[in-house]
């Protein structure tokens, strides 16, 4: 007989009540091994690998990638005894029935009357039910009575209201507290749902539906109903990059300037560089020689490698360089570093930044690799786009912006020739850069990416 | 005077600059940092290779029977490690402490002691707790919230796990003042005390007044610090302006730093210390210098404060991998050997997860029958009532 067995999501520190599934590491129809690592999810606290606890084959994924999942709500569905009778094909009403102790709900009771609970601590939101006293009477209707508003006399009947909407401060309609907030941030009234729960209490699906529900259609049709519009909750990296956006616009005061460059000796030296024995298999990219520019330009204005301190009430001057990159992921923005990137050659550097490239594309790039960057470059030119005025990282004091790099008219020694034409710019903090510094810099990085030979002088 | 800059003698001809007497604080920090290496002073007797060296005051005679053993100790200790931070990711455990990368320094340590001498560990202790005859089963509870540890503290000269950071410390001191008391101290034949703690641990007071207890009164107490580099999030150059071995010296007692990752030194320098100690020439501190591999415990996140190439650069001096090596090269073990020890590995975590599973939930009674040894009218009316209490919910015991 196949023995179906469900794994309730844990609590993998102490207190947490959910966790978002980040991948399945198995798929239905796969054979595991106890303690092979079946998912990775993201709590509140870290990016956590869950092993299994069984053996068998895996029959079901509970959860999609993504979904945020209450803790002791079960995530999959493992055939602990394959080689048994045909599988059925829908397993959870056997399994939720076969096994009393490592199935089921946090709260509810199994079959032998134990109550499952969760090793560990902390609150648990919708999973902890009050146990019924032995002797009390049987519940029945009774609390939906307790619960109904207190019959308020039809003053003027409006006939026209669409719902029974309430005055505020009167009936509070029953629903869990992380439902309440997901109506909050659906802007959903819940005094306008039905409750589908036990005693008409008001569930997450009830919201969702009430969200997910088209609008009658109205009279005024250039007003949107939200049936066009997508709601995507803001968390994780969205919501981390919004913050420091915030924080950053909004604490130092940025200078934007912009530096026109005729690129067409550093594209050359590519080409070259691209014959080259040592850079065999090298992916030389124009982003490259920003970063040896960067790096050399800043040694001669350390300013822009510099951070204000207010709390301290000190510019911080960094005899470093941790270089971030911009980078566009699945997960959203995110800015890995290039370690001490002033003590690498620029083959060393082409080398960091493509396996950069490579971890932060696959969402892989650990936090400790995103913090304390010196100063950052990001390549809007990948987006085909010419320039912009980037954001600082929060903390540092400087960002370079570089553009995509275009066939483009130029007046070479009195003469129009088409050269490689880029455009660069340059954000920084002015409470740590005047504006002499920060054209400088700016000015260094051109002539730089203009005539690499200058790096000579450095 | 008050400038800190005058403290130090000023070098005649210094340069503005920092000079090798006059760092700066940066300096100090990154030479403090350049201690992955352990420096001058580390004993170590096997190195990351696995090539066996020699040390003038410390060298040990090893059968192969006797490396062997070293060696099954640690791949089991550190399977029951895996497979109870694979309880915890299951759900089956509330928290655990991984001990992953300081196999060395508790085997090493553990198998020193002789079966009279006392140990205090902190909590992190699955390696000692092996070394003294207890069951890998009966840390669970702890863990699981279920009982306190389950062996006889007084039996097994194991006292249990201590959660409160560097409490111990104190314990172990009395405990090893009274050995001395006792006359148990002075020949071949007396007793000794170790106690556990970490590099974090140091910075507690409990440690220092410890520290100075021990000292005055040449208590026969083993300090066996384990520096695994980081205090949850915080790194030793943060707590620390020198090595930890070397505050020993203001206490009044030598301090030894030891590879922490290598079971032989480890070994050598605590049955040498043990040794002094029960001859009446304690306490003697010894930091054994090694690293956490995992997180603090399975509630933290290491990836948040610090960085992947440091914990790769230790990978390399896996404290198993370097026993294996030698034990290859003097083909004093064969395949057969390694394979049985993995055999012995696989069926430890089957029993740990099989009793983990099983294991019962206390009665709510528990609460209250562990407080006073005697009894307590007062709390067994509270007993009484809660029970009642409990009772009037329907199904279930509790």
């Amino acid at each position: 007989m196949p023995q179906y067995k469900q794994f309730p999501l844990p609590d993998t520190a102490e207190g947490l009540t959910e966790a978002d599934i980040l991948t399945w590491h198995v798929k239905p129809g796969d054979t595991v091994t106890v303690n092979q690592i079946i998912v990775e999810i993201e709590t509140a606290k870290a990016a956590v690998e869950l092993p299994c606890p069984w053996a068998g084959v895996v029959t079901e994924l509970l959860a999609e990638p993504g979904q945020t999942v209450e803790v002791g709500v079960p995530i999959i569905t493992i055939d602990t005894d394959p080689g048994g009778a045909a599988a059925p094909v829908a397993p959870a009403p056997a399994a939720a029935e076969s096994n009393g102790t490592s199935s089921g709900k946090i709260g509810e009771e199994m079959p032998g009357g134990r109550i499952a609970t969760l090793v560990g601590y902390g609150p648990k939101s919708g999973a902890a039910k009050r146990r019924a006293r032995k002797d009390a009477p049987a519940p029945a209707a009774a609390p939906a009575a307790v619960v109904a508003p207190p019959a308020p006399a039809p003053v003027a009947a409006p006939v026209t209201a669409p719902a029974p909407v309430q005055a505020p401060g009167g009936y509070v309609p029953l629903a869990k507290p992380p439902v309440r907030k997901l109506a909050k941030d659906l802007g959903v009234d819940l005094r306008a749902l039905t409750g589908s729960g036990p005693d008409g209490v008001i569930t997450r699906e009830d919201v969702e539906s009430a969200v997910s529900a088209p609008a009658a259609p109205s009279a005024l049709s250039f007003v949107d109903n939200g049936s066009r519009e997508r709601r995507v909750p803001i968390k994780g990296v969205r919501k981390a990059t919004a913050q420091a956006m915030v924080d950053s616009a909004f604490t130092a005061p940025h200078v934007t300037e912009f530096l026109t460059v005729d690129v067409t000796p550093m594209m050359e030296l590519r080409a070259r560089l691209k014959n080259d024995r040592e850079f065999r298999g090298v992916k030389l990219t124009p982003l490259a020689f920003c970063a040896k520019a960067l790096v050399l330009a800043a040694r001669r204005t350390p300013d822009v490698n510099a951070t204000w301190d207010s709390a301290a009430n000190e510019i911080v001057y960094k005899d470093y360089v941790h270089l971030g990159i911009a980078a566009a992921t699945p997960r959203g923005l995110v800015v890995p570093k290039v370690r001490d990137a002033d003590r690498m050659s620029l083959k060393e550097l082409a080398v960091a930044l493509d396996e950069l490239a490579t971890v932060a594309r696959d969402g892989k790039t650990a936090p400790a690799d995103m913090m304390n960057g010196t100063i950052t470059i990001t390549n809007v030119g990948v987006f085909g786009v010419d320039t912009g005025t980037p954001i600082l990282n929060p903390g540092e004091s400087a960002i370079l912006a570089l553009g995509a790099i275009r066939d483009m008219p130029w007046v070479v020694d009195g003469e129009i020739k088409i050269r490689k034409i880029c455009q660069l710019a340059l954000s920084f903090d002015h409470r740590v850069v005047d504006g002499q510094q920060g054209s400088q810099f700016l000015a260094d990085v051109g002539a730089l990416l203009a005539d690499p030979g200058f790096a000579m002088t450095y | 005077m008050s400038s800190p800059e005058q403290w130090t003698h000023p070098e005649p001809d210094a340069a503005p600059a920092a000079t090798a007497a006059k760092p700066t604080a940066e300096q100090v920090i990154a030479g403090l940092r350049a201690t992955d290496e352990g420096g001058a002073d580390l004993v170590q007797l096997l190195t990351p290779e696995g090539e066996r060296v020699t040390h003038p005051d410390f060298d040990i005679d090893i059968t192969p029977e006797e490396l062997r053993g070293l060696y099954r100790d640690m791949v089991l200790i550190r399977r029951v490690d895996r497979e109870a931070n694979a309880l915890q990711r299951k759900g089956q455990l509330g928290i655990w402490v991984p001990l992953l990368g300081q196999e060395a320094a508790q085997i090493g340590a553990g198998r020193a002691m002789r079966e009279t001498d006392m140990a205090f560990p902190s909590y992190r202790e699955h390696g000692i707790a092996w070394t003294r005859g207890i069951n890998p089963t009966e840390l669970l509870g702890i863990f699981r919230g279920t009982d306190q540890g389950t062996w006889d503290p007084v039996e097994k000269r194991f006292h249990p796990y201590t959660i409160v950071i560097g409490n111990q410390v104190l314990n172990a001191a009395g405990y090893a003042m009274g050995q001395k008391f006792d006359g148990k101290v002075g020949d071949d034949e007396g007793e000794a005390t170790m106690c556990f703690f970490g590099d974090g641990a140091t910075s507690q007071g409990d440690v220092h007044e410890g520290f100075v207890w021990a000292a005055v009164y040449d208590a026969p107490l083993v300090f066996f610090c384990q520096n695994n580099q980081w205090a949850i999030s915080e790194p030793t150059e943060r707590q620390s302006r020198l090595p930890l071995y070397q505050r020993a010296r203001g206490y009044g007692f030598p301090g030894i730093r030891v590879d922490g990752n290598d079971v032989l030194a480890t070994l050598a320098v605590t049955k040498w210390a043990l040794d002094e100690c029960r001859h009446g020439n304690g306490p003697i501190l010894i930091e054994a210098f090694t690293y956490r591999m995992d997180a603090h415990t399975t509630s933290d996140d290491p990836t948040r404060y610090r960085l992947s190439d440091e914990l790769e650069m230790w990978k390399l001096k896996d404290p198993i991998e370097r026993v294996k090596v030698y034990l290859v090269r003097q083909q004093w073990a064969d395949s057969e050997f390694f394979e049985s020890v993995e055999a012995d590995a696989d069926k430890l975590g089957e029993e740990l997860r099989e009793f983990c599973t099983n294991m019962p939930d206390p009665p709510a009674e528990r609460i209250f029958s562990n407080v006073y040894a005697e009894g307590n009218p007062v709390l067994e009316a509270q007993r009484d009532e809660f029970l009642d209490y409990v009772s009037g919910f329907a199904g279930g015991e509790h």
